[in-house]
């Protein structure tokens, strides 16, 4: 959110300038990165679908969660899923789907989740790796660029009005209402929230977790990774991390989509957001 | 002003649309490229200079207690080696193995379990991490590599240490196993050829009778059944060029990460 430019008020309202440009950059490299990340993320995972708490996979706990082929003789295939002790079917997803060639295969996420869609691992470290660093680079950007023109500070950090709407926020997502007019220029508190909790919490933690799994970067200082659990720990954490940060893309895209596509889609990419005036809001 | 508006959503729905599926597609397709994976082969080799950075060239990996033992340790990659030789070999305990040692050394030589026990050793707990995700933690007991390279006194052009196993990775026999190191793993403390795992005797399923231990690094360097090192200035004349079987397959020659 940058400055007010002096366009001339139109009918319904009058654009205001939202995103800068480095910022609109940087959003749609998080995008590709984020999408590549996933995909070639649970290609990776696929070479062994399973995953465990502590320094190994093997300390005669069962696995946390675990997808497999089951051969049931006569009755054919199917694909289950075992999370916490509890078995579900998931066969045609989870455990055995379809290729794209349209053959049945025993693997953990179907083709089309994973990059590449075939189960050919050393790439699927190399696509992984190449945007794990274009993440990161991408990230420090952020941070410092936010800083450096107190966007960070400005938009971002919560005041003490944000707090003091807190509750209402709450309800005001959950009714699906969204401020307009003047108070549309500003990140409301939940927001201001989520988007501090994926840059400083879930992308730190996802790297760091991403960093745990490497036996050399284990010798920096020999047992750090105990302090989250051991290496096996350490793998389902980048895990869950990944998924929440799924979960703040969906709901992101449905704010998005509910607050108004366009003009926030526009503003993302041209960087100009169109403030309606109550007026003429309906 | 509405037509407009309405234009330009077409537009941008139509590129999002094309965006998306050129990206899913464009994937597969530039993966099956030559240039595209040496491109992003990039990140690992930015990988690999950061973690050589940031370490020391004598890091230690953790060791564990007795305690974080695997109940099993279990194999991973050839479960028996499918030669007569090496039948042969393992009917008879290893009695009749030898290890030969030789390429840039002064000294070649061939050396039986027997002399490789005799050889100083290490014995540690640590963690195996396979390239696939999973680990286990076992109790490894071997000669110190640094030991016997001290004895057969590398020459001063030597840089890698290869390692030629027993087990074919065809079926019809050929295609051998095989891996190689630098001199700053060669010489590192923990860099064992363990032929004790869990205080018995190296199981056939974990690389008998000899198995490499390089501890910094992931499972597909730790080569098993180990029958020949040799000393080189470089692996690009060996096999794929690329300095070990899965690195011919695209695996990266730093398996650190």
């Amino acid at each position: 959110m940058a400055s007010v430019t002096a366009n001339a008020p139109a009918a319904s309202g009058y654009i205001y300038y939202r995103h800068t440009l480095p910022v609109r950059i940087m959003h749609w490299i998080n995008v590709v990165a984020l999408t590549v990340l996933l995909m070639s993320g649970l290609s990776i995972f696929n070479a062994h679908p399973a995953l465990y708490w502590g320094k190994s996979s093997y300390t005669g706990a069962p696995p946390l969660l675990e997808m497999r082929t089951v051969d049931r003789g006569d009755l054919g295939y199917k694909g289950v899923t075992k999370v916490l002790g509890h078995e579900y079917d998931t066969t045609g997803v989870f455990g055995l789907s379809k290729q794209a060639d349209g053959r049945l295969a025993a693997r953990g996420f179907p083709w089309w989740a994973t990059i590449p869609d075939n189960q050919w691992l050393s790439l699927a470290r190399s696509w992984h790796f190449f945007f794990a660093w274009l993440l990161l680079i991408n990230g420090l950007f952020y941070v410092a660029y936010s800083a450096a023109t107190r966007h960070l500070f400005r938009d971002l950090a919560p005041d003490r009005n944000d707090w003091r709407s807190f509750g209402r926020s709450i309800i005001d997502h959950l009714r699906f209402r969204h401020p307009t007019g003047e108070a549309a220029k500003r990140y409301n508190v939940l927001q201001k929230l989520a988007y501090l909790a994926v840059i400083f919490v879930l992308v730190p933690l996802v790297i760091l977790m991403g960093i745990a799994m490497s036996p050399w970067m284990n010798t920096v200082a020999p047992g750090w990774v105990d302090f989250f659990g051991g290496r096996q720990s350490a793998r389902t954490i980048h895990f869950i991390a990944a998924w929440l940060l799924v979960a703040f893309v969906v709901i992101h895209v449905f704010e998005v989509v509910i607050s108004g596509l366009w003009n926030h889609l526009r503003s993302m990419i041209t960087g100009r957001y169109r403030i309606r005036t109550e007026a003429h809001h309906g | 002003m509405d037509d407009v508006r309405s234009a330009r959503r077409r537009f941008l729905t139509r590129a999002l649309g094309a965006a998306g599926t050129l990206a899913l597609g464009g994937c597969e397709r530039l993966s099956q490229t030559e240039w595209f994976p040496k491109a992003l082969s990039v990140g690992q080799t930015a990988s690999s200079a950061v973690a050589h950075a940031v370490t020391s060239r004598k890091s230690m990996a953790q060791e564990f207690t007795e305690a974080d033992r695997s109940p099993t340790f279990r194999s991973n990659g050839t479960a028996e080696p499918d030669t007569d030789e090496y039948r042969a070999l393992s009917a008879k305990a290893f009695a009749d193995y030898r290890l030969e040692v030789g390429g840039l050394v002064e000294k070649p030589v061939s050396l039986s379990l027997a002399e490789l026990r005799a050889l100083p050793s290490r014995t540690q707990i640590t963690r195996h991490d396979c390239v696939e995700g999973w680990s286990a933690i076992a109790k490894w007991k071997g000669a110190r590599l640094s030991a016997l390279l001290e004895t057969v006194q590398p020459k001063p052009d030597a840089r890698f240490v290869v390692f030629y196993c027993a087990d074919p990775m065809k079926e019809d026999g050929t295609d051998f196993y095989y891996e190689s190191i630098d001199f700053d793993d060669a010489f590192h403390p923990q860099t064992i050829l363990a032929y004790d795992l869990n205080d018995a005797g190296l199981p056939v399923a974990n690389g008998a009778p000899i198995r490499l231990r390089v501890e910094r690094q992931l499972g597909y360097k730790h080569a098993k059944y180990v029958m020949r090192i040799e000393l080189v200035e470089s692996f690009a004349g060996i096999e794929g060029g690329k300095g070990g079987y899965w690195e011919d397959q695209g695996y990266q020659w730093f398996a650190g990460i």
